[in-house]
């Protein structure tokens, strides 16, 4: 089976400055990765790159079958970058203009159902919460149903309990879409709750400085001991300066349970 | 206490009825000459009379008509050009610093050209009052397109957007609350041209009126004129703010 996403030598450089890769890596579809690293360290450049916003310098992105064009790919910012002058459905709908009128409605409804906003579909972005309007941004990453969904740090806005719903929605959309995502965190208990894979950026320029596969119950219990242990083993390899840019498969951290 | 929604608009009232009954004192006690300033009953007088004769739906008629035709027309140039460097670096590089610099030329100073060039008749005015329309709706247009946010227009490309559905469905949108400022500004601006276009040598409309008081020494239908300039430039801008308050009712502002 094709890799969701194939990354070979993958480099960025603004001028003579490298600031990430060369990065290869390989996803399996239908997992949740996660990048974890400190600010600065390249995780949104390696996600811009991903998503079409930035162009390599180097190396090679192959996503699916590599027939995947841009439009399949779905992107969650940090804000949620709702068209103001659209209501909440339009917005919703904002990537499914060219399919029939009535699919286009089936789509909207499901993916606002999903992100528990059934009703809110004639609202203004204007009349929304912060949490609300990043649900929304959701909603319209996903009704196209992509191929891949990028997330670059599309909590880190929120207040923590409105944090914890948002991840708790996420992983229900995952279960009912199976859309392999890529998500950037800078926390460590949201990259332990929702990912598969998490994936330690080191940088600039960015690297991989680990890649761990923390294999704990879901929904994670952050109480559990399992947990609590994992959060540590992933901090010291977040604080650690990577030598030579040598990655950390960190075995023992993917057999844990 | 705060103003509620009633007495608002009722303070705005104070002044004016005061200055109103100071000039109806003045005038009516005749401690100035009725040859300089006419009592406001005489003005209203005017004014009914000149409703009764026609002679006011004529005036506003031909001076509507001239504003109507200088706004399309400038409007629709401010739109084009406005839209287009707004768009495109290229045409801003070429056109841009050639508007910035006609826009600092007096509008004015365009009359004895545009006499020249098209006459004294209405061609000149309309143009007069299309450059005056112009150049608002011009820099307003192209700056909100140009300077759109860009995490939207990302949002557009992650979207797979053309160049094309790009502008129409994001650019124009997000531009639309400037364009509404730049055509309310382009019709106070008509207003303004078409009054001096009328004054340097008409044969009907509210300048005309304006010109002829003077000529023949009745102030009473300068002032009347100059009510009327004022009420037609405030239903423009009462009708356009409508017009546009109903395409930008989406904004997140205090006002809303």
């Amino acid at each position: 089976m094709a890799h969701a996403l194939h990354i070979r030598g993958l480099a960025k450089s603004y001028g003579s400055k490298p600031v990430l890769g060369p990065i290869d890596l390989d996803l399996e579809p239908g997992t949740i990765t996660v990048v974890i690293g400190r600010s600065g360290c390249g995780k949104t450049t390696f996600l811009r790159c991903l998503g079409g916003l930035e162009v390599p310098t180097a190396g090679l992105i192959r996503i699916g079958d590599g027939t995947v064009r841009r439009a399949e790919i779905g992107y969650v910012f940090q804000e949620p970058r709702l068209m103001p002058w659209l209501t909440v459905s339009r917005n919703v709908s904002f990537g499914l203009s060219g399919r029939p009128a009535r699919a286009r409605g089936q789509a909207v409804a499901e993916a606002l159902a999903l992100v528990g906003l059934p009703q809110a579909g004639s609202l203004l972005p204007k009349q929304l919460s912060g949490g609300m309007a990043q649900r929304v941004a959701l909603a319209r990453a996903l009704a196209p149903g992509p191929a891949l969904i990028l997330l670059d740090e599309p909590f880190s806005a929120l207040d923590p309990f409105t944090r914890e719903q948002m991840q708790d929605h996420l992983l229900h959309l995952h279960r009912h879409y199976g859309t392999t995502m890529v998500m950037i965190t800078h926390d460590m208990d949201e990259a332990l709750t929702l990912g598969h894979r998490i994936i330690v950026m080191a940088g600039p320029p960015g690297r991989i400085a680990g890649d761990v596969a923390p294999n704990l119950a879901r929904p994670a219990e952050r109480n559990a001991s399992d947990f609590i242990e994992c959060k540590r083993r992933l901090a010291g390899l977040i604080s650690k300066r990577p030598e030579g840019g040598g990655r950390d498969h960190s075995p023992q951290l993917s057999g844990l349970t | 206490m705060s103003p509620s929604r009633w007495t608002r608009p009722a303070l705005g009232l104070i002044v004016p009825l005061v200055l109103l009954l100071a000039w109806q004192i003045v005038a009516g006690a005749g401690l100035v000459p009725a040859s300089m300033l006419p009592s406001p009953l005489l003005v209203v007088h005017t004014l009914v009379a000149m409703a009764q004769s026609g002679e006011m739906a004529d005036a506003i008629m031909a001076t509507g008509t001239r504003l109507a035709l200088g706004f399309v027309l400038g409007a629709g140039a401010g739109t084009v050009l406005g839209a287009l460097c707004g768009v495109s670096s290229i045409a801003r590089a070429l056109l841009d610093p050639l508007m910035q610099s006609l826009r600092s030329v007096p509008s004015l100073a365009w009359v004895p050209l545009f006499i020249l060039w098209l006459g004294i008749f209405e061609a000149s005015k309309i143009t007069l009052i299309a450059v005056g329309v112009f150049f608002p709706v011009y820099l307003n247009l192209m700056s909100g397109i140009a300077n759109v946010d860009r995490k939207l227009i990302e949002v557009g490309q992650v979207h797979g957007l053309s160049r094309l559905h790009r502008l129409l469905r994001i650019q124009i949108p997000a531009a639309m609350p400037a364009y509404v400022v730049g055509l309310r500004g382009g019709a106070g601006l008509g207003w303004m041209f078409v009054s001096a276009a009328e004054l340097l040598g008409a044969t009907n409309g509210l300048g005309f009126i304006l010109d002829d008081g003077e000529q023949t020494g009745r102030p009473e239908r300068v002032v009347a004129a100059i009510l009327l300039f004022g009420l037609c430039g405030k239903v423009t801008d009462v009708v356009l703010a409508a017009i546009g308050a109903r395409l930008i009712a989406w904004q997140d502002t205090a006002a809303a």
